[in-house]
């Protein structure tokens, strides 16, 4: 009699099918969510597109024959039609103010707010994590004020307001830093004419030139966005770290570990770090993904131009469709580093694999 | 044990904390390079045919040229271009344009008669947003071959009807009127635009910079050309840097970052006072400020209310304290700089004299009047302290706030009662301001002339509307001044519009920044004859 059923490795394949469909499907749905919800946003503002593209002077008949050309009469079901169409083609439509595909000027915006924002979280974990872990190895003590109190300086001060004092300290009076812009102008001209540019964030392309020169330029410019923004999630992180590892801490397992003699580090840093590593790497994820929408007061203190800027004009030109491009750009970076979060998960807790 | 790890882990803290401040590059700017600071995020494209915006027609400055400029020194006159000699027939509809010889594009092909029909063709064929600069002169897509031709060095314009030879003339040195090079741009048209795409990131011009990159939102980059028909341009590259906010520009004009700050608020200027290494350079601008009545409101179609409005505005107050250094007392439609501009500003604040008239008005007082304000800080403190002096003569005001496309809808649909608003001129000519304040054919809710402010804000200027219409067909440029005062003066003491301030503008740049032109009301910037 043939044993019609699945071996283990089968049964392993189907599940693991099923996960990545199921993911899949969810990813589906929630880009549909995201660009039905941004659309009916963009529709409903009382904002007239056509003002924006024909000027202040325009007649009605010019204004209608672009609001024709836009087919924005047409009714709204089939206006979100042509447009899901178009964006599963990587077409986001053309921005209003200046007719050029969106998809082409995020491009060159992106990469900006890549450098800047992955920079800001490596700063903010690097910082944030050991903090966290040191306020709550020793509650109540000196330090884990102190970690509290920066935490909460980097939580309620506005950023705009931390950005032009770090300008005015560390630029203006101690010269540490460079100052607003991604490089001084004789090194963008060399960046921009003389070197190659591969993918729009200067720090790479300029080591993949082996332009060090403007390599350390480009570190003095973003040094202090960068710092900003990494204090910014620093204060997140560690006190998400410390409230994380404060609860491992007094976990049974900690007491074992410790009873058996354990060195403290490798209680902290092995046993109980394995443990806090899963929530927070949802933590650091999610504070990745926000400095990712671009900051748009930094950017604008510091002339960085980034996708949060490039949305704020869109938006205060009326260019909906810019603004709605940039917006699915920001859901589809949530939604992936949501995933690669689940994934990365996945690797570091044995029980969410099975 | 425990003590050494905290202090081991603290200290790994501080180190990299200080790993966040390296040590920083100096670098004053370049000695052949221009280094700007402005805001230029308004601009849509630097096509010639296209650009409308404040910064984009300042770039297209330095790398076009028109056939005819203004003269920066006399407002009003004309000095030649890249025609040498220009006339007006008998009929008062051809106008001729002999050009210069010897002037090439910076592609190095000589221009010539065809490259100038062709720029104005193309802007006509291609009707972005400023084309109107020109098709108002009757130029259609359908007969701009014929209207404007060329034969030689010639090149002549045909318009439908007569109208003042200043006016076309004015309207020829507006930025949509500058000369492209034919033959380069051609050769980048892409599916019959024109060349309208490649326009929008390269330069094809006679001017003394050559666009070398340009960034949206971020900057551009000009080179100057060598054997420039104006004399070469003194510094070998501008550098402009997209700095939208005044406090960061003045913190890198203080540290000598960048030469020229063009974005700094009143503050920022303050707060510049007493460094000898920079100083402020000022200039007015074209845009004005008013008030907008509306007329399907009784009350404010009062002659007397009216009158009492524009003697209860706390003008030379606000232009003081809020507005230093941004906007200037102007009671007139017309900029200074504009050729037939007012110099009078007969009002002032008078509270009593303001209370007799609306006293005499007849109306029970307070009124209630909703003011509807752009939800900005300047438009803002503006309306607070109109709110204010209005109480005191019985004129309650209630705000209204939208952001600006907002508020423009309202303003267009004539849902406003009194709205403050800007206007900039379109073109250097008295007509783009005339023709929008005080001409107004037909009134009526249906016809949606929206163009017209006067209808916005439901104004029939009666008798205005043919002398408007005369005015911009004065053949007689004196005349033609005169009558652009007389509109001015009724407009001002007699009509739906409350004129109030012209713009200025306050350049903040090095000490030894010599020979910046910021254009005045009616040009754009210069950079080719920068030193520093």
């Amino acid at each position: 009699m043939t044993d019609l059923s699945p071996s283990p490795q089968d049964r392993r394949l189907v599940r693991l099918l099923v996960q990545v469909g199921t993911g899949l499907f969810t990813l589906a749905i929630t880009l549909l969510g995201l660009l039905l919800i941004t659309f009916i946003i963009g529709r409903v503002v009382p904002i007239d597109p056509v003002l924006s593209i024909v000027g202040e002077r325009a007649t009605q008949a010019q204004m209608q024959a672009v609001r024709d050309a836009l087919g924005l009469d047409l009714p709204l079901w089939q206006q979100f039609a042509i447009y899901v169409g178009d964006a599963l083609q990587g077409d986001l439509g053309r921005s209003i103010r200046t007719g050029d595909a969106i998809v082409s000027e995020i491009a060159r915006y992106f990469p900006a707010t890549l450098e800047l924002a992955t920079l800001g979280t490596l700063i903010g974990t690097l910082v944030g994590v050991p903090a966290g872990v040191l306020a709550a190895t020793r509650p109540g003590s000196l330090a884990d004020q102190v970690v509290r109190l920066v935490g909460l300086m980097g939580y309620s001060m506005p950023v705009f307001w931390l950005g032009l004092i770090g300008l005015l300290v560390f630029y203006g009076k101690l010269d540490w830093v460079a100052g607003p812009g991604r490089l001084d102008p004789s090194y963008d001209m060399m960046m921009q004419f003389t070197l190659t540019t591969y993918t729009g964030m200067i720090l790479i392309d300029s080591a993949l030139n082996g332009a060090w020169d403007v390599f350390r330029n480009a570190i003095s410019h973003i040094i202090l966005p960068a710092g900003l923004l990494g204090y910014v999630s620093m204060a997140y992180i560690s006190r998400m770290t410390r409230s994380f590892m404060m609860n491992e801490l007094g976990q049974e397992y900690i007491t074992t570990a410790r009873v058996k003699g354990m060195p403290e580090w490798r209680v902290i840093w092995v046993h109980a770090m394995r443990n806090v590593m899963v929530p927070l790497i949802t933590v650091i994820a999610l504070s990745y993904a926000y400095l990712l929408e671009g900051s748009v007061l930094t950017e604008t203190i510091f002339a960085w131009p980034g996708l949060g800027s490039y949305i704020t004009d869109a938006l205060f030109a009326a260019d909906m469709p810019a603004v709605l491009g940039g917006t699915v750009v920001v859901g589809v970076v949530f939604v992936t580093l949501n995933m690669v979060s689940d994934i990365v998960y996945r690797l570091v807790d044995p029980r969410a694999r099975a | 044990m425990k003590l050494t790890h905290g202090f081991g882990r603290a200290t790994a803290v501080a180190i990299l904390m200080a790993g966040t401040a390296p040590v920083a590059l100096f670098a004053e700017t370049p000695a052949d390079t221009l280094v700007v600071a402005d805001a230029i995020d308004d601009i849509v494209s630097i096509d010639p045919g296209e650009a409308f915006e404040f910064s984009g027609v300042d770039l297209n400055n330095n790398t076009y040229d028109t056939l005819i400029e203004t003269d920066s020194a006399k407002p009003g006159e004309l000095v030649p271009g890249l025609a040498e000699s220009w006339a007006v027939a008998e009929d008062g509809m051809t106008y001729t344009f002999k050009m210069k010889a010897g002037i090439t594009f910076s592609s190095g092909n000589p221009v010539t008669a065809e490259d100038a029909a062709y720029s104005l063709r193309r802007v006509v064929k291609m009707n972005k947003t400023p084309a109107f600069i020109l098709t108002q002169f009757g130029l259609t897509a359908e007969n701009v071959d014929q209207m404007v031709s060329f034969e030689g060095d010639t090149v002549t314009l045909k318009t439908d009807k007569v109208y003042a030879p200043s006016f076309v003339y004015n309207c020829l040195t507006a930025g949509v009127a500058n000369i492209v090079d034919m033959k380069t741009v051609m050769e980048h048209e892409v599916e019959g635009d024109m060349g309208n795409a490649w326009l929008k990131e390269n330069s094809a011009g006679t001017g003394a910079y050559v666009l070398k990159s340009y960034k949206p939102n971020e900057g551009y980059v000009l080179e100057a050309r060598a054997g420039h028909w104006r004399g070469d341009a003194k510094l070998k590259n501008v550098f402009m840097q997209h700095i939208p906010e005044g406090a960061t520009q003045r913190l890198l004009l203080e540290k000598g970052d960048i030469d020229i700050a063009r974005e700094l608020t009143p503050t920022d200027v303050d707060g510049l006072a007493g460094n000898a290494d920079v100083k402020i350079q000022n200039d007015v601008g074209g845009q004005v400020y008013y008030l907008a009545l509306n007329q399907k409101k009784a009350e404010l179609a009062n002659p007397k209310v009216q009158e009492a409005m524009r003697w209860a505005i706390d003008y030379t107050g606000m232009t003081e304290t809020i507005l230093k250094g941004q906007w200037v007392v102007h009671q007139n439609f017309l900029p200074k700089g504009f050729l037939g501009a007012l110099d009078e500003n007969p009002y002032s604040l008078d509270v009593e004299k303001a209370k007799a008239l609306m006293a005499e008005s007849g109306l029970t007082l307070p009124l209630e009047v909703g003011f509807t304000v752009r939800n900005n800080q300047e438009r803002m403190d503006i309306a607070q302290s109109v709110q204010n002096t209005f109480a005191q003569i019985g004129i309650n005001l209630v705000l209204d706030v939208g952001d600006g496309a907002q508020v423009l809808e309202k303003y267009r649909g004539r849902q406003h009662d009194i709205t403050v608003q800007t206007w900039g001129p379109d073109y250097p000519d008295p007509h783009t301001n005339a023709s929008t304040f005080a001409m107004n054919p037909d009134n009526s809710d249906e016809v949606k002339a929206t163009g017209y402010l006067a209808w916005r804000t439901a104004w029939d200027p009666g008798e205005l509307n043919a002398e408007t219409a005369a005015a911009v067909e004065e053949m007689d440029t004196a005349k033609r001044e005169a009558m652009y005062a007389d509109i001015q003066r009724k407009v001002r003491d007699s009509s739906a519009f409350i004129l109030m301030f012209q713009q200025a503008r306050q350049d903040g740049m090095h000490a030894n920044v010599t020979g910046f032109y910021a254009g005045g009301a009616t040009d754009s910037a210069a950079y080719w004859t920068v030193t520093k």
